[in-house]
């Protein structure tokens, strides 16, 4: 018996807005009454490496800016964390940055990590009020 | 009372002869998702974020009735670790399955000449977890 803990239109509020998609579904659809907490629990993973990512390629942006191969190493795994939740838009800035890494295009990198980001910084405002 | 292993008997099993599943990655997010994938399929599971700490627990608890493991991890891959297995004579049987988020098409063939039983895209789905029900040891 599925137990549903908060009103089926938030969610459908977030998924419409782009933010996540089929994924997030998905982990709704795992939890039950014996893993009763199970989606807070992975976004709360996926929030604390998340920032531990994001830190480690703005550190690696300022003090190794020409390390591509570095920064496509920490994107790959911000992009994988991301996918894995269905961080829709998150996930696309990610691939944008990481097109940019392959182009060893730093302007690009820059600019594109500002948008990954941003929608971090979004997508955890909007998780925060949907696991109110 | 024996469980047959066809379709409708798909699962982990009766707590005495649970299956159990041991899955490797370095992404907690992607743990804590496999984990609950398998579970919620009854199958016991055991996690590990590399592929070093697996070989650990295989040489401490040899009845693992398949891995699942990540492809990209650092210091060991999962195509290592799937070599390892399969060159040691005590675990060689043991189905080893892929899981990526890339579609590489020469990583999954390389994968699977070494013999990994299957290869899954993530995110990893209940219909890919369904269909690995059959090739369990």
């Amino acid at each position: 018996m599925f137990i549903y803990t908060r009103p089926a239109y938030q969610f459908c509020q977030v998924v419409l807005q782009g933010y996540l998609d089929e994924q997030f579904y998905q982990l709704e659809e795992l939890q039950d009454e014996s893993s009763p907490n199970f989606v807070e629990e992975v976004v709360t993973l996926f929030f604390r490496d998340s920032s531990r990512l994001v830190a480690n390629i703005d550190q690696a942006l300022q003090k190794y800016p020409q390390d591509f191969r570095r920064l496509d190493n920490f994107m790959h795994q911000l992009k994988g964390s991301a996918s894995s939740i269905g961080a829709a838009k998150m996930k696309n800035e990610c691939t944008s940055f990481r097109e940019f890494c392959n182009k060893e295009n730093r302007e690009g990198c820059l600019r594109s990590f500002q948008k990954v980001k941003k929608e971090h910084a979004v997508l955890k405002q909007k998780l925060e009020n949907y696991f109110q | 009372m024996s469980s047959p292993r066809g379709p409708k008997a798909c699962g982990g099993g009766a707590a005495d002869r649970q299956i159990h599943v041991l899955a490797v990655d370095d992404s907690s997010v992607d743990r804590a998702v496999i984990a609950r994938l398998l579970r919620s399929s009854k199958y016991r599971v055991t996690t590990v974020d590399s592929g070093k700490k697996a070989l650990e627990l295989l040489g401490l608890e040899p009845n693992v009735n398949m891995i699942i493991t990540d492809y990209w991890m650092p210091e060991m891959t999962g195509y290592e670790l799937l070599k390892i297995v399969k060159e040691s004579s005590a675990l060689r049987e043991i189905p080893v399955v892929i899981m990526s988020s890339e579609n590489v098409p020469n990583r999954i063939n390389r994968c699977l000449e070494e013999g990994a039983e299957d290869f899954l895209l993530k995110p990893v789905r209940p219909s890919d977890v369904a269909r690995l029900c059959n090739r369990m040891r």
